[in-house]
């Protein structure tokens, strides 16, 4: 989850989006976390998570090796949950996503009273995350800034490509990938919700929040940056 | 990464995947074609393409028909119709790229444990970053651009310089010839990758002058970089030593990753790597 921290955009275009992720320490608390780390997959659940995930199978959307030509004309876009906690055979980073802030500060609660022992992180503005420990009750350890990006910016796609393609923080969705989904969603080709499953699905550990690209595509839709 | 050229149909949906924008259609052989020099080995064709497994000659067959006729298939642009991508046995230097590229990569090969840092994610654990301290985590590359190794020894050199000690368990370091200089191994320096990160901390007075260093020295290299400083909160949860000194830089801090200080220490003793005593850690 090294780079959930550098995803692009102002504090405020991050109100739809809260991540939440446990991860065991080699050596410190890694024996029998297993276990835990499905837990608190589980717990996410009831308060509606846009997608969960880990570093080693990936998110709720995931590539098919084997997909069959009618999927052409129909596919199915809907998240497995399921497949992920399931899915999750080794200790590593999990991370719920949320579209709201009650939701990660519920959540956030119940990953405290848990007690699991393994480090909770939230990545978030920074406002939204210590107003997510005040009402949990938590003391923050520990905080990370993201200063930005710097250097040879003129490099960079314009913003709204930025704030999509950023949100795999492994740099998995490409910006040419967006712009092709911006303008497919333009033309008319797909509907933003279709758009988001295509780029979610390329992201290697679960952490892109459809809900904040759908509302990206949706701006990008009537004004490109 | 290879494409089996027996296999590709040309639909050209890889070329618009590729983080790097490597992937293209040779108007000569008229397949899918990798730049191999710009290919940092990240398997996001791979392992992100959906597959189908259809039969390349009649799928070239109906699109050379649609083509004629000017018509458009507007197949899923997340397919790989033929299952054409075909991963490859990676040989040093190259395998650094993926290393550092594909974060499902394995790394026995290397001896590098990917990209990853722990920046003060486990920080509650490990204490890597003690109170008066600062972490920075400087990444090279990422979003889109990547980085030629050789590019960031410039910046690992200015920072040995300024006496400056690397992270030893970040897999940059591991790179290093000499941590002393920030030298890097001479036969990785023509690689590209994704993007790297070094990580460094330093006492916090050190901050601006570590920052201003960053300055200097980005300007020398043809990529991006992404700043993230990490450190601890008072007893009260607070922050109010490194947020008031970026602020003073002209520093607006949209974003940033809070470490929720619960974990602790559950393996047994004889579990914990040398040289870590428990009294460290929280």
């Amino acid at each position: 989850m090294t780079n959930t921290l550098h995803r692009y955009g102002s504090a405020e275009s991050f109100d739809d989006d809260y991540i939440v992720f446990a991860t065991p320490s080699n050596g410190k608390n890694d024996i029998d976390s297993l276990p835990k780390l499905k837990k608190f997959l589980e717990m996410s659940l009831p308060f509606q998570p846009v997608n969960i995930g880990d570093p080693v199978h990936g998110g709720a959307l995931r590539p098919s090796k084997d997909l069959h030509t009618s999927a052409n004309w129909k596919r199915d876009m809907t998240p497995n949950f399921r497949a992920v906690i399931d899915g999750l055979t080794e200790p590593a980073s999990v991370v719920a996503i949320f579209d709201n802030q009650p939701a990660a500060e519920q959540f956030l609660k119940l990953a405290a009273e848990a007690d699991l022992g393994l480090s909770v992180n939230m990545s978030a503005s920074v406002e939204g995350a210590v107003e997510c420990c005040r009402f949990a009750g938590i003391t923050r350890h520990s905080v990370g800034y993201s200063l930005g990006f710097e250097g040879s910016t003129e490099k960079l796609p314009n913003t709204q490509l930025l704030a999509l393609s950023t949100m795999c923080g492994h740099g998995m969705i490409s910006s040419s990938l967006a712009k092709k989904m911006i303008d497919w969603v333009k033309e008319g080709r797909r509907t933003p919700d279709e758009a988001v499953t295509y780029m979610a699905r390329f992201c290697s550990c679960g952490v892109f929040n459809p809900v904040r690209a759908r509302r990206i595509l949706e701006e990008a839709r009537m004004k490109m940056e | 990464m290879k494409i089996n050229p027996d296999k590709c149909v040309a639909c050209g949906n890889c070329t618009y995947v590729c983080p790097m924008g490597a992937i293209y259609v040779d108007p000569v052989i008229k397949r899918a074609t990798i730049n191999r020099d710009e290919c940092v080995e990240c398997y996001a064709c791979y392992n992100g393409l959906s597959t189908e497994h259809l039969n390349p000659s009649a799928v070239r067959t109906i699109r050379k028909f649609f083509q004629m006729g000017r018509l458009r298939f507007d197949p899923e642009p997340d397919v790989c119709p033929t299952a054409a991508f075909e991963p490859e046995e990676l040989q040093w230097p190259r395998v650094v790229r993926r290393a550092f590229s594909d974060p499902r990569a394995t790394h026995e090969s290397t001896g590098v444990q990917g990209r990853g840092t722990e920046e003060v994610k486990t920080n509650d654990v490990t204490n890597r970053v003690r109170q008066g301290e600062v972490g920075f985590t400087i990444e090279f590359g990422r979003p889109g651009i990547g980085v030629w190794l050789r590019d960031i020894q410039k910046m690992t050199w200015a920072l040995a310089e300024a006496g400056v000690a690397f992270e030893k368990r970040n897999p940059f370091t591991l790179l290093m010839t000499d941590v002393a200089t920030g030298t890097l191994r001479d036969d990785v320096l023509d690689e590209k990758v994704m993007s790297a990160i070094v990580e460094i901390k330093v006492g916090v007075e050190r901050t601006e002058e570590i920052i201003q260093l960053v300055h200097r020295i980005e300007k020398e290299v043809a990529t991006v970089v992404s700043l993230g400083v990490g450190t601890r909160c008072d007893d009260n949860g607070e922050e109010k030593i490194v947020a008031p000194i970026l602020a003073r830089l002209g520093y607006k801090i949209e974003r940033a990753k809070t470490n929720m200080g619960l974990g602790r220490i559950t393996n047994p003793v004889e579990n914990k790597p040398k040289g870590e005593p428990v009294s460290q850690t929280r």
